[in-house]
């Protein structure tokens, strides 16, 4: 299996990450992708931006170890996951997930796996700007049990 | 190198509580993340909540891991509120 990761503040280009994917290997037959977008909206309140930190080092091994796990239960040809840090406004992408493989159903299975266990186990960490000031998010009960629901 | 301290970082709203975002601690008669917690709780009010947080998160050497775990001089301790990524 091939993997990429990366975190960073650029905007990123999700066609050469397609390209990437569907270049690892001929046996490909799919490549699923997800891309998270940042809202204008949250609990009702408007948002002017997005303030994300995480943890340099430990992010990259969490993401590391859920794609290794997503390789362990579907097959995996390629994945890559980028996610985005620093100060972000709506409509600008904030996280990538593709995966390539040999058929449609573990492309799927494993890019919804991946993007469900980064939201609960890799190190970010979103601050809302809003009218009534600056918040830190809380995790959503409904990403934890999303998670939760991949356990065998 | 021979280090005699742990080596402590906070991240997001933890960080913001204290006011401070690593500091290094005598790791001497520091046994577990408990030990490192109560020698932080110490510092102040805002350290005692911050670091008395329920859903409070601890990593050592970047794994996450449950208050029990043993600390010996030159882990990396961080203490985080959990993760809201993706």
């Amino acid at each position: 299996m091939q993997s990429r990761i990366s975190v960073q503040e650029s905007p990123f280009e999700v066609a050469s990450e397609c390209h990437w994917l569907a270049i690892q290997s001929q046996e490909t037959g799919g490549i699923a992708t997800f891309l998270g977008v940042v809202r204008d909206i949250n609990e009702g309140d408007p948002i002017a931006s997005l303030y994300l930190e995480h943890y340099p080092g430990m992010t990259e091994k969490q993401i590391e170890e859920i794609i290794k796990e997503a390789n362990d239960r579907w097959d995996v040809i390629a994945a890559s996951v980028i996610h985005r840090i620093g100060r972000l406004e709506p409509g600008e992408q904030i996280v990538f997930v593709g995966v390539a493989s040999r058929h449609r159903g573990e492309a799927f299975d494993a890019c919804e796996f991946i993007i469900d266990y980064l939201k609960t186990r890799a190190t970010f960490w979103k601050k809302e700007q809003t009218p009534a000031g600056e918040r830190w998010l809380e995790t959503r009960d409904s990403d934890l049990d999303t998670a939760a629901a991949w356990k065998r | 190198m021979q280090t005699d301290s742990i080596h402590i970082i906070f991240f997001a709203s933890v960080r913001e509580t204290i006011g401070t975002d690593s500091l290094e601690l005598k790791a001497t008669g520091l046994g577990s993340v408990a030990d490192v917690v109560t020698a932080l709780t110490d510092m102040g009010p805002e350290w005692h909540r911050a670091l008395t947080a329920e859903n409070l998160l601890v990593a050592v050497n970047q794994t996450m891991v449950e208050p029990g775990h043993k600390v010996k001089p030159g882990d990396e301790v961080a203490f985080f509120p959990p993760v809201t990524g993706g």
